[in-house]
């Protein structure tokens, strides 16, 4: 009984990867447009391979950061339409724990899966696999940066009258040092160069993102509720 | 006095000079009230008039243009845990999870009010509403009645110590609204504290009665 | 009952009184729009006729003298956005939330001016409208940045909520421009092949540098010009509105 630190993140963190579940295939509607990506570029640039594998890496990465914004709305937007978003706030559990958990449970349902399709967009755009394993790991790396950030926009755009494209104007700039450390780890790593600069410079995104994000959203949360 | 008499008249929730203002108009002000442990007020007022931002305004959720809310004597908006871990809201809204189970729905906020999670417990809170059948069924397929039950079930399983509902028996059937006035005076007989807004009959013994149009004036500019 | 009842000593107390802000602002304004004629004149008399000529750009050079102190003005306008949501949320002081709303269209102005002229200075040097250099890109995504925060502002129907939420935007926007400029440059270094140099001024000459900083104080007096009719024009049109409300709370009674 009673709680400890990490309760309401552990408990938060259960429930909202619970739902995802039960809602099945609602969850992997933005890995399903992610991969979809790898159909419209040969598509609209023509199928030459030697074109797709010079822009393979940063296509991969814009489909990724678009996914991740598709899939922002899921964040809070239930729980705000529920009123579990106001009796959160008001919970005796510290606000930004919660949030941290829940954008630990969107990076699961979305970043994970992303992660792990993205070799099969690399075999599709032609991307050398030199270059797969790093892709990887920066997807999974940025990814978590992409839904911790990305909650911030999601909370400032709660109860508005527009949602989705305005959110992807608002988050968008904000993803740009993810994806161009992200991409050029990629790139780095196909030209046989050290990747490792790049990924650093993603791990501090990420670990900055993840411990100030949650308060910067948390604010929003709470003037959101007046 | 003796120490008995004295917890009796110590007020546990004060509300001092209450005034709140939203979208430019302001809503009510000088707003005073105090209850002791096992008291209840019930608040009435024409629709629009501030009912519910009187309480969200008790719960937190909206700043209060001025005045205080002083819990167990500690000043509830600095020092918010105390006040935060003994409060439960029960707005219009009826914070639920809808492909989550009745039970799970339950666990959830007993896991975030760090309350027993006794399975027991959970189970009384839900027989007291009515709910105990139900409670392996996903919260989807609640009527709405229903769901404003287990809304409450929240507050009830949970061990609040002042509830704070707003319009609770909206859409509910006679026998529903029995069960809700019955968890009340359980809950105030041991120690609770009860505000509640409402327009439909809700029966509250020994309540005091607020009406928030007392509490309007005309704004000057 | 008037809960806003004697008015601080503080300054900025005050000014919150929109009857006074109104006559501070009355007052200052012809200052700011003498300010910019004097500089404005000064400025393209030495850029366009009284200072020396690139070596290689000629007479192009000339562009940046509205280019680049655009760029400038367009970086101290988000600057301005970002401190007044700080202090709108931290002091809640109604003028800075009304500034932020005023300066954004102008911020976008001024960024659209710089690419503009970014793309004009561009054309005759090195042969095409746009190009991807680092001070472009981060001229660019300043664009973004100011037409999110404006749409952001007019996604609510609740003013305050609007303000709220562009206040904690344009602070986190600010918070993220360095990183951003950081990461454009680390990616024009990345792919840009080294003989294209930096899209920037030549070794600034003193010559230069005078009617660089006389366009810089002219656009500086336009911004406030601008900045205080605008939110002249929003404090009215807020009036306006308060007593419709009036007028409509008033004929229910």
């Amino acid at each position: 009984m009673g709680r400890t630190e990490l309760s309401g993140f552990i408990a938060t963190l259960n429930r909202d990867l619970s739902i995802a579940r039960r809602e099945g295939g609602e969850a992997f509607l933005a890995v399903l447009f992610f991969v979809l990506g790898a159909l419209l570029f040969p598509l609209g640039v023509g199928p030459e391979a030697q074109l797709l594998a010079a822009v393979s890496a940063g296509l991969i990465w814009v489909m990724a950061l678009l996914s991740t914004l598709l899939a922002l709305d899921r964040l809070f937007q239930a729980d705000w339409w529920e009123g579990t978003l106001e009796l959160l706030v008001i919970s005796p559990e510290p606000l930004p724990l919660i949030i941290a958990a829940k954008c630990t449970a969107h990076w699961i349902v979305t970043g994970l899966p992303m992660a792990v399709a993205a070799p099969v967009m690399a075999l599709l755009l032609n991307l050398p696999p030199e270059g797969w394993l790093t892709l990887v790991g920066a997807l999974l790396i940025g990814g978590l940066a992409l839904s911790f950030i990305g909650s911030i926009c999601a909370a400032l755009l709660i109860g508005s009258r527009r949602g989705g494209v305005l959110m992807t104007l608002l988050a968008l700039p904000l993803y740009i040092p993810t994806l161009i450390f992200g991409a050029g780890a990629v790139q780095a790593a196909v030209g046989g160069y050290d990747s490792t600069g790049h990924l650093a410079l993603m791990g501090a995104i990420t670990l900055s993102s993840i411990s100030l994000c949650p308060w910067v959203t948390s604010a929003a949360l709470k003037q959101a509720m007046e | 006095m003796s120490d008995e008499a004295y917890l009796m008249t110590k007020h546990v929730l004060e509300l001092s000079n209450l005034a709140c203002r939203r979208g430019g108009r302001l809503l009510f002000s000088g707003l005073d009230l105090s209850l002791t442990e096992g008291g209840a007020a019930l608040v009435t007022g024409p629709n629009g008039s501030g009912k519910s931002s009187f309480l969200r305004v008790i719960a937190g959720l909206i700043q209060p243009l001025q005045g205080q809310i002083h819990w167990e004597g500690q000043n509830a908006q600095k020092f918010s845990d105390n006040f935060r871990s003994a409060l439960r809201y029960v707005g219009h809204s009826d914070g639920l999870q809808p492909v989550l189970s009745v039970l799970e729905n339950l666990k959830y906020w007993s896991q975030i009010y760090g309350s027993s999670q006794d399975l027991k417990k959970l189970n009384r809170g839900l027989e007291s509403v009515g709910l105990f059948d139900l409670s392996e069924l996903p919260a989807r397929v609640l009527s709405a009645g229903q769901r404003r039950r287990l809304a409450l079930a929240k507050a009830i399983a949970t061990d609040g110590r002042l509830w704070l509902l707003d319009e609770p028996t909206v859409a509910l059937d006679r026998q529903s609204i029995k069960r809700i006035e019955t968890a009340i005076s359980e809950f105030r007989s041991s120690g609770g504290i009860v505000i509640a807004s409402t327009n439909a009959p809700l029966n509250l013994s020994d309540c005091k009665a607020l009406d928030i149009s007392d509490y309007q004036w005309a704004e000057q500019n | 009952m008037n809960l806003s009842a004697a008015p601080k000593g503080n300054f900025w107390h005050r000014l919150a009184n929109p009857a006074r802000f109104e006559r501070l602002a009355r007052w200052l304004t012809p200052w700011f729009l003498l300010g910019f004629l004097g500089f404005v004149s000064t400025g393209l008399y030495f850029g366009l006729y009284a200072s020396p000529i690139d070596y290689q750009q000629k007479d192009t050079v000339r562009i940046m003298y509205v280019h680049v102190p655009a760029a400038w003005l367009a970086m101290m306008t988000y600057s301005t956005l970002a401190i007044s949501g700080f202090v709108f949320l931290v002091w809640r002081h109604p003028l800075a939330e009304v500034a932020g709303l005023a300066a954004a269209p102008i911020g976008a102005v001024f960024t659209a001016l710089a690419l503009v002229t970014g793309a004009i200075w561009g054309q005759p040097t090195w042969g095409t409208w746009w190009v991807w250099d680092a001070r472009l890109t981060s001229v660019l995504i300043l664009f973004f940045l100011f037409i999110g925060y404006i749409a952001l502002r007019n996604a609510f129907d609740d003013p305050s909520r609007a303000a709220k939420s562009t206040a904690i935007l344009a602070i986190v926007g600010a918070v993220n421009l360095p990183i951003i400029k950081f990461s454009v440059e680390w990616w024009n270094t990345l792919h840009q092949p080294a003989s294209v140099s930096r899209f920037d001024a030549p070794a600034i000459d003193p010559a230069m540098l005078r009617p660089l900083l006389l366009m810089a104080c002219a656009y500086l007096c336009l911004f406030f010009f601008v900045l205080i009719f605008r939110m002249r024009l929003e404090l009215v049109r807020r009036r306006i509105t308060a007593l419709q409300y009036a007028q409509a709370g008033v004929s229910d009674r």
